[in-house]
């Protein structure tokens, strides 16, 4: 067991921890931060990614002990503390950005790290930074809508009633 | 997961000193392949030794024709300030996997695997580079032997890599499209005494030179002057992916493609 102390969506948290515990499994098992979600744990689908100082991570492929001392940021972050949706996540309900929603927290968390230094991307650069997000439910289309939609950039079609 | 322990030290002395007291004790770099092949229990090392913490392997700098980078920059890093010196390598490093894996993924762990389709070896061969570590330097010639094979010792660490910046290059990666690897990739590289031409992700034996584009580009830096010009398809890999035959063809047209993009 090791002492790990680092800050989660503005928190500073310190917990004694297995060396080989993994981000996903301190978020999700030790701070019951549920919303960053396990779908491959091969570093393959981004159903985990959560900002690490401000930068993407696949949770599932770091472990906590590498984040001593880091700002991390998870979907639960994303919001306002008075339920003020960030406008990634308001674009992805407007554009109907998720059906089951399972890979919904990864694809926030990666389109919002991509807009923080490219604020507006071309369709090609959105598709191009998905690349380490599955979807397996809406064939993407309306989720590059949504981060089009969340940059301020003119989107073909109109957004949900 | 077998358990192990964990130590993040922040010196590169620190770190040499674990690896040494321990022979199962393994280094972790940005741990983007490392960490899946735990999980898979592919690895067993009594305790990981993160290099993250160590500032000094940190540094992206270009001097005297020469990008140097320390063997701890991340792709995304390399992607971002690399960029203006040696656009080629930087584009390159731009590839790599996807945003979340390059900024962990580091240089100096990519090397040290040397995974036959990563996308780094194929600049770093092509480009005569030089592999720095703890103890010694090693030319990009001899660094390289064969899949996941290279010429450190047990316990060596990547301090920097220094990579001669060409007058104009590209990378072209022919992506596996499950994985993004480079199925096929193909670095080109035009110098002043003449072209080097680094092929990844095709051959049974890792990264390696195809010296006859090379010789046909030191003449004339044209996609026209690999006309005619083929790549044996023996010795190449032939897997569910593609055959060698298919992966010879592949590199013969993204060589075309990457000399007709090099800027």
């Amino acid at each position: 067991m090791t002492e790990v102390t680092m800050t989660v969506n503005g928190e500073s948290v310190t917990k004694d921890i297995p060396d080989n515990t993994l981000m996903t499994g301190f978020l999700r098992d030790v701070l019951k931060l549920t919303g960053t979600h396990v779908g491959c744990d091969t570093s393959q689908c981004g159903a985990c990614v959560i900002h690490l100082d401000g930068s993407p991570v696949k949770a599932c492929s770091i472990f906590a002990l590498e984040c001593d001392g880091a700002d991390i940021t998870t979907i639960e972050g994303m919001a306002d503390p008075d339920g003020t949706l960030h406008p990634v996540q308001r674009a992805f309900r407007d554009y109907h950005g998720l059906q089951c929603g399972f890979c919904t927290p990864g694809m926030v968390m990666t389109a919002s790290a991509m807009l923080d230094h490219t604020p507006k991307p071309t369709e090609d650069e959105v598709r191009e930074h998905l690349e380490g997000n599955l979807c397996r439910c809406t064939g993407y289309h309306n989720i590059v809508r949504a981060i089009m939609a969340a940059s301020g950039q003119e989107v073909a079609g109109s957004a949900a009633e | 997961m077998y358990e192990f322990e964990f130590t993040r030290p922040t010196t590169l002395a620190d770190a040499l000193a674990v690896l040494k007291d321990d022979d199962e004790a393994q280094a972790l770099a940005g741990g983007q392949t490392l960490i899946p092949a735990l999980k898979q229990r592919l690895a067993m090392p009594s305790k990981l030794v993160s290099l993250t913490a160590i500032e000094e392997l940190r540094d992206i700098r270009a001097t005297g024709g020469v990008l140097s980078l320390g063997g701890g920059e991340t792709h995304r890093a390399i992607a971002h300030d690399a960029a203006e010196a040696f656009p080629g390598f930087a584009a390159l490093a731009g590839q790599i996997g996807d945003a979340a894996v390059r900024t962990r993924g580091t240089i100096g762990g990519s090397l040290a695997n040397n995974d036959p389709s990563a996308c780094y070896p194929a600049a770093v061969l092509a480009c005569g580079g030089t592999i720095v570590t703890d103890r010694r330097e090693i030319a990009a010639d001899d660094y390289f032997q064969g899949m996941f094979t290279t010429a450190l010792e047990e316990g060596e660490i990547i301090t920097r890599v220094n990579i001669p910046i060409p007058e104009v290059s590209a990378y072209v990666k022919f992506a596996q499209p499950a994985s993004r690897f480079a199925l096929v990739g193909v670095f080109v590289a035009r110098f002043p005494d003449g072209a080097r031409v680094g092929v990844t992700g095709a051959s049974e034996e890792g990264v390696f030179r195809w010296t006859e584009a090379e010789a046909a580009l030191s003449e004339s830096f044209t996609p026209e002057a690999l006309d005619g010009l083929s790549l044996p398809a023996e010795g190449l890999i032939s897997d569910i992916h593609g055959s060698a035959g298919y992966r010879a063809h592949i590199a013969a047209v993204i060589a075309r493609r990457a000399v007709a993009a090099a800027h």
